[in-house]
């Protein structure tokens, strides 16, 4: 999408037509493929430096796997992923290896990441030592030094996982991601596993870890109201395909996708008045499986408002927005 | 009007290798016929505790219920022998959960399983069973139940997993139905499908509604009235609209502080409640909120408050809670 508009040299990430299928496989001996998984199906986006894109969806979406095939923990099936031009899905060996310092990613449960049987200081300070950035003293200092910068005493250097809240693990996991220094982060619903009041605690973190160390971010998440805070532009997953993608005040306010309004319908609001008022938009039955999802649009079986077209073909990615201001659907309204 | 459900004193704890899990320190509410009550407080606040006292279904050892009386419809169910508590708990009063997967029975289809209980509580026989479970699926509005009735739960997506779990709480018609966390493992547009359905059934069958939810947004369209629970204690208890208009407790203001708001201008920073809840085998002595409180006095460390009332409809366990509300009338919730 962005090689339309000027300027590319902003630009960090560039996906382009973006898949991951995981097959199916049966028979013991012999296995054979019998089907595909088609967990991200066509996913063109791009993120500019310092940017933060959220992706939201519902869960099986595929917005986990488009982090991990852009990072390249999943070879991806098809398409292209530049990252400051540089295309990795051909990466290998050591120059893969190199590029992944500038890629981290934070994961979502801070109890399951996280090596139980390693202290704090050798969890955090594992990457440098992968990457030989540090060693020895210098090492420890480092170390210290992000512990420092996530809010956590460097005194814990010697303390164990389970010692930790699940606020505190977050912190962990974040210190060791910016361990190599990175330019990009993909963030894996990193605060869904966590309270209301810490929530914050560490949305604050990485905004001002953003600001203070240039990172951008791709921030993955299905809590809407959430994702609004924290992103520049929001893209909208639905069974593996992007439906909706535009900046977060057009997001909320002119949504265009039958999709979107439907989501943005569904989160509930901490005011009994406006929720005493609100219509919401309920869509009926469930997603659809990805190893067969429906012909045409894939989001007809569930929309308020499919039309005859919807069936036969697949809606065109298109910018209804700008160049300035894009703003990018898939439907056949439009 | 007469209070269906009468909770006094409850006091749960755990006696474990590391010490004793204060889960629940003395809790008094009351529940009308037909009312919806709100349960929220963050993860080990002691909700689902709290509710399973009620209905003792606390696993003894490690738990004991220490103290407290739970008066449901004119008795005591504290007093009760297991098999009357049992009888309550079939008939009376239906528990739905977090993750309805565990509840449902994988090798018994759902037919089965909603027919058993019919015929175990009803008495109904085999054929008026099947009669019955084909109405209460499509009441919680499963398409085309005849047929999806010889199906396997794995065979059913979460959200219809939890419509069958609503529809067997339903099965005996209970005049009070606990809901610990239904929606929380659930995808949004399927969560307001099931608060759609539950409101619903609600109005049809005129039962009472305990639920517990650690999300603000979900309790503003769906209570009457909201207990938020911390550490074990009740610390405010409002009716729906006061609560959202003037927090009166801290921890409340908190809360609503710290969630961005889908429909408020994007806001620059969020207020988070700073601190970590505290342990509960090691309470600080005081109120337990006071370590992360702005509105900490010395008093507030030294002595716990007693929830009193403000209002009719209100109480709040706050030495300090005028000073909230002064600071709310001056600059509003949302800074
Ligand atoms: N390694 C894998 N092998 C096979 N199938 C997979 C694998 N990883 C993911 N999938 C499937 O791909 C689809 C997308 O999964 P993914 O984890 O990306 O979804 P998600 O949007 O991150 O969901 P959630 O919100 O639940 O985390 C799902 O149907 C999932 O079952
Ligand atoms: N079987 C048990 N043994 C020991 N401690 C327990 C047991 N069950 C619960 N607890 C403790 O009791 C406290 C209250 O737990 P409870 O499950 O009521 O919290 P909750 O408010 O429902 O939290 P959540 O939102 O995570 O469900 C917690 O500290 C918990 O660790
Ligand atoms: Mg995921
Ligand atoms: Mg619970």
């Amino acid at each position: 999408m962005s090689s339309e508009n000027g300027s590319k040299k902003d630009v960090l990430l560039e996906v382009k037509g973006l898949k991951m299928y995981f097959p199916i496989t049966k028979g013991i001996i012999i296995q054979r493929k019998i089907a595909d998984i088609k967990a991200v199906d066509g996913v063109s986006f791009s993120i500019k430096h310092g940017e933060t894109l959220g992706l939201v969806g519902e869960s099986g979406c595929g917005k986990s796997t488009t982090g991990r095939a852009i990072l390249q923990l999943y070879r991806p099936t098809a398409g292209s992923v530049l990252f400051e031009g540089v295309e990795l899905t051909e990466m290998k060996g050591e120059t893969l290896r190199r590029q992944r310092r500038e890629m981290q990613m934070i994961f979502q449960d801070p109890y399951a990441s996280l090596n139980p049987r390693l202290t704090v200081g050798n969890i955090v300070g594992e990457p440098l030592e992968v990457h030989n950035l540090a060693k020895g003293k210098e090492r420890q200092e480092r170390v210290q030094e992000l512990l420092k910068l996530v809010g956590l005493n460097p005194y814990f250097v010697n303390r164990y996982p389970h010692e930790f809240s699940g606020g505190q693990r977050q912190r962990i996991g974040i210190a060791r991601s910016l361990a190599v220094n990175p330019k990009f982060i993909v963030a894996d619903e990193p605060i869904s596993a966590l309270d209301v009041s810490i929530q914050a605690q560490i949305v604050n973190l990485l905004e001002d870890l953003q600001s203070s160390l240039g990172l951008t971010y791709l921030f993955i998440a299905h809590d809407l109201s959430m994702v609004r805070h924290i992103s520049d532009r929001i893209a909208v997953m639905y069974l593996g395909k992007l439906v909706e993608l535009t900046d977060h005040i057009a997001l909320y306010e002119e949504p265009l996708h039958p999709y979107t309004q439907a989501l943005l319908s569904a989160v509930p609001i901490p005011d009994p008045y406006i929720e005493e008022k609100r219509q919401r938009i309920v869509l009926e039955g469930d997603v659809p499986s990805p190893t067969n999802p429906p012909s045409g649009c894939n989001f007809r079986t569930r929309c308020p408002r499919a039309m005859d077209i919807c069936a036969e073909k697949d809606p065109e990615w298109k910018n209804m927005g700008t160049p300035e201001n894009e703003h990018w659907v898939a439907c056949h309204l439009y | 009007m007469a209070a269906l459900l009468e909770v006094k004193g409850l006091k749960t704890q755990f006696f474990t290798q590391d010490g004793v899990v204060h889960a629940v320190n003395g809790i008094s509410y009351k529940l009308h016929e037909g009312e919806t009550l709100a349960i929220v407080g963050e993860s080990g606040s002691g909700k689902s505790v709290g509710v399973m006292s009620l209905i003792r279904l606390i696993p003894q050892p490690p738990g004991k219920i220490v103290a407290g009386e739970v008066w449901f419809d004119g008795r005591d169910l504290m007093a009760l022998t297991d098999d009357e508590v049992r009888q309550v708990r079939g008939n009376r009063i239906a528990m739905i959960f977090q993750d309805p997967m565990t509840s449902l029975n994988p090798v018994l289809t759902i037919g089965q399983q909603i027919m058993e209980a019919l015929q175990l509580h009803l008495g109904m026989d085999k054929s008026q069973a099947r009669q019955r479970a084909i109405e209460l699926l499509e009441m919680v509005g499963i398409p085309g139940a005849a047929s999806r009735l010889d199906s396997y739960p794995h065979q059913y997506s979460g959200g219809m997993r939890q419509r069958v779990m609503i529809a067997m709480g339903l099965s005996c018609n209970p005049q009070l139905l606990i809901a610990d966390e239904p929606t929380t493992a659930l995808d949004v547009t399927i969560q307001a499908q099931i608060v759609d359905l539950v409101q619903g059934l609600k109005e049809q069958i005129g039962m009472a509604i305990i639920w517990i939810t650690h999300d603000l947004g979900v309790v503003a369209g769906l209570a009457e009235r909201v207990i938020v629970m911390y550490a074990g204690h009740i610390v405010e208890e409002a009716e729906v609209h006061e609560l959202y208009e003037e927090p009166h407790h801290p921890y409340t203001l908190g809360l609503l502080r710290s969630v961005p708001r889908l429909d408020m201008g994007k806001s620059k920073r969020l207020i988070p409640i700073d601190g970590l809840p505290p342990d509960l085998i090691d309470l600080p002595p005081g109120c337990p909120f006071a370590p992360r409180c702005q509105y900490r006095t010395e008093k507030c460390t030294q002595e716990a408050p007693p929830i009193d009332a403000t209002s009719p409809t209100r109480r709040v366990a706050c030495w300090n809670w005028e000073n909230v509300v002064a600071d709310i009338k001056e600059g509003g919730i949302y800074v």
